[in-house]
């Protein structure tokens, strides 16, 4: 007697969990969002149990589907007099004619789409600033534990349950999944977008060796840029350009950081090792984004990532583009972090001295106190001007601002490569 | 070869969704294990925690189980080894032991033996 041969994804649970929520939350009402979650809880018990002597099913997305509805099913009956399930449905809740035809209509794969994305839509309340927007989207609909978003984010696991506790009394206030038909879809879809960028943002530029599970930061926020993109509503030309960013960043991750956990930047990284799927996807999805008239920071920084993408190496790049698509982007989006960026740029266009008055022309340079890579730029840039010792200064300020070990090291590097010309 | 029982007491599986899926992983590994290195009699099943307990000349029945959640038995296996001593070496390998619980290794009885 063999055990199945089938096998789920990595992360197939954590990505069952959210669509059953959702589906549960729909039928259960947002107020009893709680209530769901234990429903889920409990029918991934069941299939643990049973999975670890039978070995996972033919279907394992229908079987824990059926055993929530099941386990969904015993807690309407046994608690329609004491608590009120979604006001929509009550009728149909209340007899026992039409109790259970109801809840596996909804619980169809049709009803389940709609529902995992009006939960996204719901988790992006505009009562919510955006991190816990964002903390949420990780903890219902990527079925991260509060431990599990508190590593992610690198925070204390009080202030994350404190954060996620808060957002689901905001979303609890709203009765009801998020409409899909509402009027106020659009600024919501905005919210949504944004929500998913931070959420990548926070992967990429947080992944390292010590953290693995911050890629899976990334990995997230693609699948559900993906969910935005299969459901024709959702599918603008916003969506496709933010799938796009993701994709063609995503390609550069194997070159940003390698085996030993090392840092590199876009300048030092090895290209033969970027992901070309991912680049042709992220190709193909800039190219149809660009329909409607909407141009937005998603569709631009995309396309920097294109010209980075389509260059064999940093000297080959189109830099002069690469610049005017950031004069762009500070147009749309001002923001030191862009500026000090476009100045980088402009240094590999104009030489490392026009791209220090750059630097020292952005108005709002304080705001970057506290950003490694604003001193690391400097060091960068002087360094190539032919000043070791002031890039050395640099280097040094930068190294001690860093947030990780590997930024820790990466500027050790850097600063080991400030020697005086003839040492 | 001899036929061996396990029982598996205890052995909370609760957690966030990716920490089932690796216990789950884990095993299905092992059952898998098992019965590469003919181990495997039968799969055997799961318990459901509840149940009945039937007692005494007087055939009372009362709600069950009566145990503590770690003495629980949750499932059981049917073995074959070369001898008690290799049953409970290979009992080792269970994933059962991260999450607090334990296997009851029983030899079963052989008839004529």
């Amino acid at each position: 007697m063999e055990p199945g041969g089938v096998e789920v994804d990595e992360h197939f649970f954590r990505h069952e969990s959210g669509r059953i929520v959702a589906a549960l939350t729909r039928i259960f009402g947002v107020h009893n969002l709680a209530l769901a979650e234990d429903v889920v809880q409990d029918a991934f018990c069941r299939a643990l149990e049973v999975w670890k002597f039978r070995g996972i099913p033919e279907n394992p997305s229908a079987w824990l589907m059926a055993t929530a509805r099941n386990r969904a099913i015993d807690v309407l009956r046994r608690e329609r007099t004491a608590r009120t399930f979604a006001p929509e449905l009550g009728r149909f809740i209340e007899s026992e004619w039409t109790l259970a035809p109801v809840v596996h209509e909804l619980l169809g794969p049709q009803t389940i789409k709609d529902d995992e994305l009006r939960m996204m839509f719901s988790c992006c309340h505009p009562r919510l600033a955006e991190p816990a927007q964002v903390a949420l989207i990780l903890h219902i609909l990527c079925g991260f534990s509060i431990d599990e978003v508190a590593a992610a984010f690198l925070a204390g696991r009080a202030a994350t349950e404190k954060r996620i506790t808060r957002a689901k009394k905001v979303l609890a206030g709203s009765r009801k999944l998020f409409e899909l038909t509402a009027a106020d879809f659009a600024a919501r879809l905005s919210a949504v977008h944004r929500a998913l960028y931070l959420l990548f943002n926070e992967g990429y530029h947080g992944a390292s060796a010590e953290s693995a599970v911050r890629i899976d930061l990334c990995r997230e926020a693609i699948r559900l840029a993906g969910v935005l993109r299969r459901h024709p509503l959702a599918s603008t030309p916003t969506t496709l350009a933010l799938g796009a960013l993701m994709f063609l960043h995503a390609a550069r991750l194997p070159a940003r950081l390698n085996a030993a956990g090392d840092l590199h930047s876009l300048f030092e990284q090895d290209r033969s090792q970027w992901d070309m799927e991912l680049i042709t996807e992220g190709r193909r999805l800039l190219d149809i984004s660009a329909t409607g008239t909407e141009l937005t920071e998603y569709h631009i920084e995309a396309a920097i990532a294109a010209v980075h993408a389509d260059a064999r190496s940093a000297e080959q790049t189109d830099w002069p583009r690469v610049v005017g698509l950031y004069d762009m982007l500070l147009a749309i989006r001002p923001s030191p972090v862009v500026a000090l960026n476009r100045a980088i740029a402009v240094a590999q266009q104009d030489g490392p001295a026009r791209g220090l008055e750059e630097i020292r022309a952005i108005h709002d340079l304080d705001r970057l106190g506290t950003y490694p890579f604003y001193p690391a730029t400097l060091g960068e840039l002087e360094l190539r001007s032919g000043h070791p010792q002031l890039a050395r200064e640099c280097f040094c300020r930068a190294l001690a601002l860093a947030r990780s070990p590997m930024e820790r090291r990466f500027l050790e590097r850097r600063i080991a490569a400030c020697v005086e010309p003839g040492h | 070869m001899s036929e061996f029982l396990y029982l598996y007491r205890g052995g909370d599986s609760s957690g966030s969704p990716e920490e089932m899926q690796k216990t789950m992983q884990k095993w299905v590994a092992w059952m898998k294990q098992l019965g590469d290195q003919g181990h495997l009699k039968a799969m055997g099943n799961p318990l459901e925690p509840t149940g009945k307990v039937i007692k005494g000349k007087q055939k009372t029945i009362t709600d069950g189980p009566y145990a503590e959640a770690k003495d629980l038995v949750g499932g059981y296996t049917l073995i074959l080894a070369k001898d008690i001593n290799e049953a409970a070496e290979v009992a080792k390998g269970c994933p059962i032991f991260e999450t607090g619980g334990g296997v009851e290794v029983r030899p079963i009885l052989q008839i004529g033996g």
